[in-house]
């Protein structure tokens, strides 16, 4: 549980980032998920990110909304508020936040039944809206808490555990990110951190809404033989199209990559990602093309992962609103109330 | 109905969509311009274009600022509401309708007085263009009132300019002359002025026509609201439409910059979220919204209540149930707001009675909801939110600062030692500390709806749950003692060593816009030797003062705007008062309450 606090044991070599913290002072509380579970994973890799960007723990607000994968952000960032919203609700959460201050990093994480289900209006808004945030689906396709529902990633033909047979079509949340408008959309396996990390550190660097579906299996409820969210069936069907490494500003890009097979872009704070193509065709910049990409492989069964659309030059929510550079948290009272009243109601009288 | 001068209601019938309101705002504007006070009330159709609307003007001297009950002039614009309008003209008052075309012969009455006047006639042959035409027949009527009720046409070219502009000083000679049209006719057809007509006075001095939704967003614009998220619904629009045009012009930078973020949600669920997301953040929220909003909204706000998130939520009340009819006035969400959410929850109300206070009322719910960490809901209604009031002109204190509640900031943060514990009760009145997200790391604590001891942690413990829920009961009774005092007017002054009023037997109990209707009957049934002592709620919870009130009287009209006597449910749950001391006077037919109901 939560409340269990995790032994401080010290270890005096675990190497230290700029502002001198250690991993495991992004760390949070001890998860009470299955053993085995892919969201544990996914909080490793988040931890892993934010420390290694130098990201102050308490400048972050974390944010979810209600199932298992809305808890783990009480596993990772102990010095960073978080919000629990009620079921499929977190996007208007994060929106309000983040329009009352837009000094903090947001990484809400959610699943698939929070999202594509209950919650798919408010994901499609929060994307509409372009709110700076990294966004987290930890999707099982399956329901972790009422013991073993289908979901709305679940595919067709895939088989529950109790027996049922899926026949309606899944929700793709990259493919509904894009058509969306989302800036930033990737998919990538909890399995596989050496891909999350980097597409993680990215999405935080990204001015707008950076979507990441990160297919992670359900252990006790659909890691079964039949279902097409079980780690085996993953592993079997993964395909990275695209590898991301995510250079600092402050770094130089020393690797020498492949004309062709890389695309290095640059992201507002100077940063830069090169996006490793293992499929040279696809064109992460190009929103049909991605399309067409997805489409193909999604017909071949494949689960394409990487980072598979980007579009760095989307305005977010306050430069559409225009909003000043300080946080809107403080009250705004005119030194002379009085006087601005009485010309307000000059009109009325 | 005898010769009144500066006492009458007149009613104009029309067809909406056809510009017709803002003939009838002129005409209201002229009275009030003329030092005699008035009340301007719209009764429009969930609609367009093409339906009947009704504009009803009380020209009172004596400040009665409520429906009369009677329509002393009524103008039959309308063909298709031509039989009701006529039928309901008060014996002895006047119908003015446009004869342009003939009347119906068999809606004839001898207790009433026909004035014709053939506005359509002659706006065609003054104007060329076809919805010039539509138009200026409105303000055809506009003459034709000025010319029988002696209204000043100097004051009515005045607020032409006013509205036009010298940049539209064309505009302005247009409406002059079908202003003229009108009254030409009358002066030359009819014997002017009618026996109602309007007398300049100095009564209006020192006041102000506005409307209730403009007032409550100048009262968060005063209270230093910088979020507010909304999904537009019939009658609370207004308030978000007059807060972001305030916020334009006195909350951007010379760089055009905004000062405070208005979202339009796409639906009340995630309005009421973002508002929360930024409450929780620490900036000042709301949301105004009316009562299909606030069915939707039931969720989330027991999630603000019980992870003790301050909100300010602006319920415009339209009558209900299900959609209802959105353009009419109701009280009938007073149950829905107090304790709106599963589970046991119970929320601050505050119940402004005209747009004056709705100012007041909606500045200090920013106040209320951060000292307390909870939704605020302010209840008006379409009446108050919509109508152009005359009210006394607003004042602020100048030396007015936001309470912004027990909000820890980084200096103090810095000398805690071990972790932030976010709902505990240090002061003993309920009220937890509170921290905001990146301000210091010390601070971090996880919000959750889910069960929570009073450290803040996860719990499913019997004993930690509840007490939390304990505290939460004990800062309701803190609240009971901070919110807004209930209005009471006692019929005797005080007598005896005591100091303390002579209650009468019998007495009235209301709230919000019932008020003016209420002061109205009781001045009437005071002239019938009847007199009632009069309590007016302004908060739930319901302060000690409402208490006594109840106590010290053996009858309880309790007068409201609903049919299932919801403030009479709520006074029976939440005080002692007995059943049978409290009588119900209900109206829920969708007009404004009148004197004459009660």
């Amino acid at each position: 549980m939560t409340y269990i606090r995790k032994p401080l044991v010290h270890h005096t070599d675990l190497p230290v980032n700029e502002l001198g913290l250690t991993e495991r002072d992004y760390e949070g509380g001890m998860s009470t998920l299955c053993a085995g579970c892919g969201h544990d994973s996914i909080t490793a890799a988040l931890i892993q990110a934010c420390w290694g960007l130098d990201i102050e723990p308490h400048k972050v607000a974390k944010m979810s909304g209600i199932g298992c994968s809305s808890k783990t952000p009480a596993y990772f960032l102990r010095q960073a508020h978080g919000i629990n919203a009620v079921h499929g609700r977190m996007p208007s959460i994060a929106t309000g936040a983040n329009a009352a201050n837009r000094d903090l990093h947001y990484i809400g994480v959610s699943g698939d039944g929070d999202s594509l289900s209950i919650g798919l209006g408010q994901f499609a808004h929060a994307i509409r809206r372009n709110v700076n945030m990294l966004y987290l689906i930890e999707n099982n396709g399956v329901y972790g808490l009422t013991k073993g529902q289908f979901s709305a990633s679940a595919d067709v033909g895939s088989r529950s555990k109790g027996g049922d047979i899926n026949e309606q079509p899944p929700i793709d949340p990259v493919l509904t990110a894009i058509s969306l408008g989302c800036t930033f959309v990737a998919r990538a396996f909890s399995g596989d951190k050496e891909q999350l990390v980097p597409l993680i550190k990215a999405g935080l660097q990204h001015r707008g809404f950076a979507m990441i579906d990160v297919i992670s299996p359900c252990v006790t409820f659909n890691n079964h033989e039949g279902s097409t969210k079980s780690y085996a069936h993953t592993r079997q069907f993964y395909h990275p199209a695209i590898h991301t490494d995510f250079i600092e500003p402050k770094a130089e890009i020393r690797t020498e990559y492949e004309s062709g097979k890389s695309m290095p872009i640059e992201l507002h704070d100077g940063s830069t990602i090169v996006l490793r193509k293992v499929d040279v065709d696809h064109d992460p910049t190009n929103r049909a093309a991605a399309f067409g990409y997805l489409e193909r492989h999604r017909a071949a069964e494949e689960i394409v992962t990487g980072l598979l659309y980007i579009e760095e030059e989307g305005r977010d929510l306050h430069a559409i609103n225009r909003t000043v550079a300080d946080p809107l948290v403080k009250t705004r009272v005119h030194d002379n109330q009085q006087a601005v009243l009485e010309e307000i109601q000059a009109q009325y009288r | 109905m005898s010769g009144r001068v500066n006492d009458f209601t007149l009613k104009i019938a029309t067809v909406n969509g056809t510009g017709s309101a803002s003939a009838n705002a002129l005409l209201t504007k002229a009275v009030f311009r003329m030092g005699v006070p008035v009340m301007g009330k719209n009764y429009f159709p969930s609609n367009i274009q093409g339906l009947p609307t009704w504009y009803e003007i009380r020209v009172t001297e004596l400040g009665y600022l409520t429906r009369s009950g009677h329509v002393d002039l009524m103008v039959a614009m309308n063909p298709a509401s031509f039989a009701k309008d006529h039928a309901e003209v008060t014996p002895g008052g006047y119908l003015l309708y446009d004869n342009t075309w003939p009347r119906v012969h068999d809606l004839s009455r001898d207790d009433i007085n026909i004035i014709g006047v053939p506005l359509a006639n002659m706006v065609n042959h003054h104007f060329v263009d076809a919805h010039t035409r539509l138009l200026m027949k409105n303000v055809a009527y506009v003459g034709a009132l000025a010319g029988l009720l002696d209204l000043d046409m100097e004051v009515i070219e005045g607020l032409l300019q006013e509205t036009f502009g010298e940049s539209k000083a064309k505009l302005v000679e247009a409406n002059m002359q079908a202003v003229n049209l009108g009254y030409t006719y009358v002066r030359e057809h009819v014997e002017c002025p009618l026996e109602l007509r309007v007398e300049r006075r100095d009564l209006t001095d020192g006041h102000i026509i506005i409307d209730g939704n403009t007032t409550a967003a100048l009262g968060a614009m005063f209270a230093g609201a910088t979020v507010g998220a909304w999904y537009p619904l019939t009658p609370s629009t207004g308030v978000m439409n007059a807060f972001s045009n305030l916020c334009d012009r006195y909350r951007t930078t010379g760089e055009g910059e905004r000062e405070f973020a208005v979202i339009q949600a796409e639906d009340e669920l995630a309005a009421i979220g973002m508002v929360l997301g930024a409450g929780w953040m620490g900036a000042r929220a709301f949301t105004p919204t009316s009562g299909p909003g606030i069915s939707l909204m039931n969720e989330f706000v027991g999630f603000g209540y019980y992870t003790e998130i301050p909100a300010v939520i602006f319920d415009v009340q339209r009558v209900g149930p299900s959609t209802g009819m959105p353009t009419r006035t109701q009280q009938g969400d007073l149950m829905a707001c107090a304790y709106a959410g599963h589970g046991d929850t119970r929320h601050i109300c505050l119940y402004p009675a005209d747009p004056a206070e709705a100012f007041e009322l909606s500045a200090r719910a920013f106040d209320l909801a951060e000292h307390f960490q909870t939704p605020v809901f302010v209840l008006s209604d379409l009446d108050i939110g919509m109508n152009e009031w005359m009210v006394p002109a607003l004042s602020w204190d100048r030396d007015y600062r936001p309470d912004r509640g027990k909000v820890l900031d980084a200096e103090q943060l810095d000398r805690l030692s071990g972790p932030f514990q976010r709902y505990m009760d240090p002061d003993g009145d309920g009220i937890p500390l509170r921290t905001l997200p990146g301000v210091h790391p010390a601070g971090a604590f996880f919000t959750r709806g889910s069960g929570h001891s009073k450290q803040g942690t996860y719990t499913e413990d019997a004993a930690e749950y509840q007490e939390v829920m304990d505290r939460l009961a004990r800062k309701f009774e803190t609240a009971r003692r901070h919110v807004p005092a209930p209005a009471i007017e006692y019929a005797y002054a005080s007598s005896g060593h005591d100091g303390r009023q002579r209650p009468t037997a019998c007495a009235i109990v209301s709230l919000g816009s019932c008020d003016l209707a209420v002061r109205e009957a009781r001045k009437a049934l005071k002239a019938g030797g009847t007199e009632l002592d009069y309590c007016r709620i302004r908060a739930f919870p319901f302060t000690d003062e409402v208490e006594r009130f109840l106590a010290e009287h053996e009858t309880l009209f309790v007068v409201e705007q609903n049919r299932d006597a919801q403030c009479k449910g709520m006074l029976l749950m939440e005080t002692d008062v007995a059943r049978d001391k409290l009588v119900s006077i209900l109206h829920y037919n969708g007009l404004p309450i009148t004197s004459t109901h009660i």
